[in-house]
């Protein structure tokens, strides 16, 4: 699951521990500088683009069809992105993203990959049987949904749309975006019911 | 927080690819994550980080200069945390020779239970 094992890891991982043991330090204020920083240009533009997405078919539609067009043309902080590309939910269909190359992932609007994301173990298996790596990850779809398994590239990344929870549909635009989380635009949960 | 993040330009910002910081591994990041939380905790200023930062970079461009190497900014980052907290202070090196030591004997397989 890490990389513990690794020289540099080792370090790094004595390090972190010395300075929680002198309470200089606490795993906890290191989990949320790197959340801060994670989204100062991280989920937040994608929860954005997902919670417009859900409240206007137009923007949906655009999304859709040219989703790196759409979200260059928001310029959010982050830079732009080369080819981004959106995949909707439905009923019957469930998207997942993976990097089985490295770690490929839409920073401009998911931030910095949570570390399972770089894992060897999510990123053979995802492809290889999807259904039991959701599920161990909490995620139980039953038999008859198909799950579609994207691989990013350095070229192309995937932000997958998911599907609006039951009982939002009241919410406003801002109050949706609260409700979507970072692993449901990779694709490995689904947003619960309100 | 805004004031105290990591410049994504100029001679010390970290490797980029489309508009990206490149983590290649967890150690990275939680590395990063250390050396700006320490700098939040008022243990030293950013810029006090950033010197001894960019002094490192600086110092391996000249021992690399005209060979074959891999520039590993990350590597520099560890080291750079590495040497403020002991010129600080904040950790004593032969501490941290021990704590490394420690966990290099530790059996493969320790940590996958988590």
């Amino acid at each position: 699951m890490t990389d513990h094992n690794s020289p540099q890891g080792i370090r790094a991982e004595a390090i972190e521990s010395l300075l929680i043991d002198k309470g200089l330090l606490s795993a906890e204020v290191v989990d949320a500088v790197i959340t801060t920083y994670t989204e100062r240009v991280g989920p937040m533009n994608g929860a954005k683009l997902v919670a417009k997405a859900w409240s206007d078919p137009a923007f949906k539609a655009d999304l859709l069809a040219d989703a790196t067009k759409v979200v260059n043309g928001l310029g959010f902080e982050g830079g732009q992105v080369d080819k981004l590309i959106v995949k909707e939910c439905g009923l019957m269909d469930h998207h997942v993203v993976v990097c089985t190359l490295c770690s490929c992932y839409p920073w401009a609007v998911l931030g910095l990959p949570p570390a399972w994301y770089k894992d060897p173990e999510y990123r053979s298996r995802i492809v290889r049987e999807p259904r039991k790596v959701l599920a161990e990850m909490g995620l139980e779809l039953s038999p008859e949904v198909r799950i579609h398994v994207w691989d990013s590239s350095a070229e192309v990344r995937y932000l997958v749309l998911p599907l609006r929870p039951d009982g939002s549909e009241a919410l406003s635009e801002g109050e949706l975006e609260q409700l979507v989380s970072r692993d449901s635009m990779i694709g490995v949960t689904k947003l619960p019911s309100l | 927080m805004s004031d105290n993040l990591l410049p994504l330009s100029g001679p010390d910002s970290p490797p980029m690819a489309n508009g990206e910081i490149i983590f290649e591994a967890p150690w990275q990041s939680r590395t990063f994550g250390m050396a700006q939380a320490l700098c939040l905790e008022g243990h030293y200023s950013w810029d006090e980080f950033r010197e001894v930062l960019i002094a490192g970079i600086r110092k391996w461009e000249m021992q690399h200069q005209g060979k074959d190497v891999d520039f590993q900014y990350f590597d520099i980052f560890l080291d750079s945390l590495m040497q403020l907290l002991s010129d600080r202070g904040l950790l004593q090196s032969d501490a941290i020779r021990d704590r490394i030591d420690q966990y290099t004997a530790r059996p493969h397989g320790h940590d996958h239970s988590h």
